[in-house]
């Protein structure tokens, strides 16, 4: 493999966990444009955990996904508190207070960034994306995210069929902000390096855009938003000048043409009906 | 009435000056198929929304199998015996007709029952449950769609079946023939006998007075949040009371005269 493929494949897989991660709690129905919070978390909690306690790889990477799932579990309770485009305003500000903390701390190197002592390769990074994936893919499945995609479509109908919505909706961003924090954590680890500025207010756009754009309604939705949003601008390269503005036009007649995102429950019952004629009748 | 499933007693209801249910007292005796009906307005739907806990009476005590309902979250009520369809179709829209019907189990389902991966194992219990009740109501056609592209008669009958996926003992439907042709509608009174017929109460709000007359024996009338009439369905049509609510116009025109 070479290095530049190399690159791309842990890029990708690292957006395919953050678009996840933000994933889980839009299929209950939030918004969460906190997400570049959520990563810097992981990314500087793993960083932390490596270079001042001395954790392993793989423990520091465990310890900050479950750091960004707690975080997920405690700020879901002030944010589930506002309801629609004010739940969104406060992920976006707990974003930047994250990012604020980060910036004037010493321990944390403020706007210098920290310097890791470790490294993972890419392979490491397609096996967590597996899980990940696999993992989602499960959840989705269960009746646990039947409950979440009824809460997502009709709170008081959810409420009335036993679902306890709120348990539900803390659950979702506690997951999220687990998943999350483990691309933020694969990131530090890959790049060798965290740096505050990376973690700033356009990524937590890209990413609910990815999940967005790849559609909600099924587990394939952000595995092909992050796709498509992390090859299209390697594809497009070519010409550095035309790059931002071709991104921005597919975006837009992605959202004409597929308002429900690319990956829609029909076009996944279609796909499926096309490879087996029979599944139908199942 | 020796053994009532649901017990009303003085229910009050207002919204800001509006008074909405005014000392609303009844039983619906288990087993029954009962009728609540009254002309638009009446307070039928509010009615509802209080028994199955959307918001609480301002005044009076409902009772579910003799237990007071009161502080009981609406989310608990549905595993204490009760299930509700709704005036405008509630479905979800994004999942599909199984997925739907399966939703009415959850109350039923444990933790583990909650982490069980039902949409990868295509014979999965709860699956299999869903898929069998559609079928003995005729909707096996449609399992796998999406809810939100299908025909209004069956998204209506569908909801009926996921109320009726909880199990519950008492089913409360907020007028389940509106909107459907008469067709429909003889199949729908078929349906819910059939659904009486395995033991479930039905207190069926319903505008549709052939309908009412040919699937309940016990009506309940209500106007303006009142309770003007509670007895037999053949008793209904002679009462003075219900006469002038329905006809309250002809009376008016009378008085004025006089
Ligand atoms: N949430 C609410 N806030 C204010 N007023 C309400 C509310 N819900 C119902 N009402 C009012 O209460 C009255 C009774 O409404 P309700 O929906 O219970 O009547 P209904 O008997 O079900 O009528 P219909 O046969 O038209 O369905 C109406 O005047 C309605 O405007
Ligand atoms: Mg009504």
């Amino acid at each position: 493999m070479s290095g530049y493929l190399s690159g791309v494949i842990a890029i990708l897989g690292i957006n395919v966990i953050f678009a996840y991660g933000i994933f889980v709690t839009a299929a209950a129905g939030q918004l969460n444009l906190g997400g570049a919070g959520f990563q810097a978390i992981g990314a500087y909690g793993a960083a932390i955990l490596s270079l001042e306690f001395g954790l392993g790889i793989w423990a520091a990477i465990a310890a900050a996904t479950v750091i960004g799932g707690l975080i997920g579990f405690l700020i879901a309770f002030p944010i589930l508190r506002t309801r629609g485009v004010y739940m969104v305003l406060a992920t976006f500000a707990f974003a930047q207070v994250v990012v604020g903390i980060v910036l004037n701390s010493n321990y944390l190197g403020g706007s210098m960034g920290l310097i890791m002592s470790d490294y993972i390769e890419t392979g490491a990074i397609i096996w967590a994306t597996l899980g990940v994936i696999l993992f989602v893919f499960y959840l989705m499945s269960t009746p646990m995210g039947l409950a979440m995609r009824a809460v997502h479509d009709d709170e008081p109908v959810a409420d009335l069929m036993g679902v306890n919505n709120r348990a539900v909706q803390v659950a979702a961003f506690a997951l999220g902000g687990a998943i999350t924090g483990l691309s933020g954590a694969l990131y530090a680890y890959y790049f060798g390096f965290v740096e505050v500025q990376y973690f700033n207010a356009l990524l937590s756009i890209f990413v609910l855009l990815y999940v967005l754009i790849g559609g909600t309604q099924t587990a394939w939705g952000p595995l092909v938003g992050a796709g498509f949003f992390t090859l299209i601008p390697e594809a497009l390269r070519m010409g550095e000048d035309w790059r931002f503005l071709i991104f921005g036009v597919l975006i837009v007649a992605m959202m004409i043409l597929r308002p429900e995102g690319i990956v829609t429950r029909d076009a996944v019952d279609r796909i499926r009906a096309r490879l087996s004629p029979r599944a139908r009748d199942a | 009435m020796p053994d009532p499933i649901l017990e009303l007693d003085g229910v009050g209801k207002h919204f800001g000056g509006v008074v909405v249910l005014q000392d609303v007292s009844f039983h619906v005796a288990r087993g029954a198929r009962h009728a609540l009906i009254g002309p638009n307005g009446a307070g039928k739907t509010t009615l509802f929304n209080v028994i199955s806990g959307v918001f609480p009476p301002d005044e009076g005590t409902v009772k579910l199998n003799g237990r007071d309902l009161a502080g009981v979250p609406s989310r608990r009520r549905i595993a204490m015996g009760m299930a509700r369809s709704f005036q405008n179709i509630r479905l979800m829209p994004h999942l599909s007709v199984v997925e739907n019907v399966m939703l009415g189990q959850h109350a039923r389902q444990g933790l583990l029952g909650q982490l069980k991966p039902v949409g990868l194992l295509p014979q999965a219990r709860e699956r299999r449950a869903a898929l069998d009740l559609l079928d003995a109501f005729g909707l096996d056609a449609y399992p796998g769609q999406v809810v939100a592209n299908l025909p209004y008669g069956i998204r209506k009958k569908i909801e009926v079946v996921r109320a009726l996926m909880a199990e519950p003992e008492l089913l409360l439907l907020d007028e389940p023939a509106a909107g459907l042709n008469p067709t429909e509608t003889a199949a729908l009174r078929d349906f819910l006998m059939e659904v009486s017929a395995r033991g479930v109460t039905l207190l069926v709000v319903e505008h549709d007075m052939p309908f009412v007359n040919s699937l309940c024996e016990h009506v309940t009338v209500m106007n303006f949040g009142r309770l003007i009439y509670d007895g037999t369905a053949a008793g209904v049509r002679e009462d003075e009371a219900v006469l002038e609510a329905y006809l309250g116009h002809r009376r008016k025109g009378a008085t004025n005269a006089a």
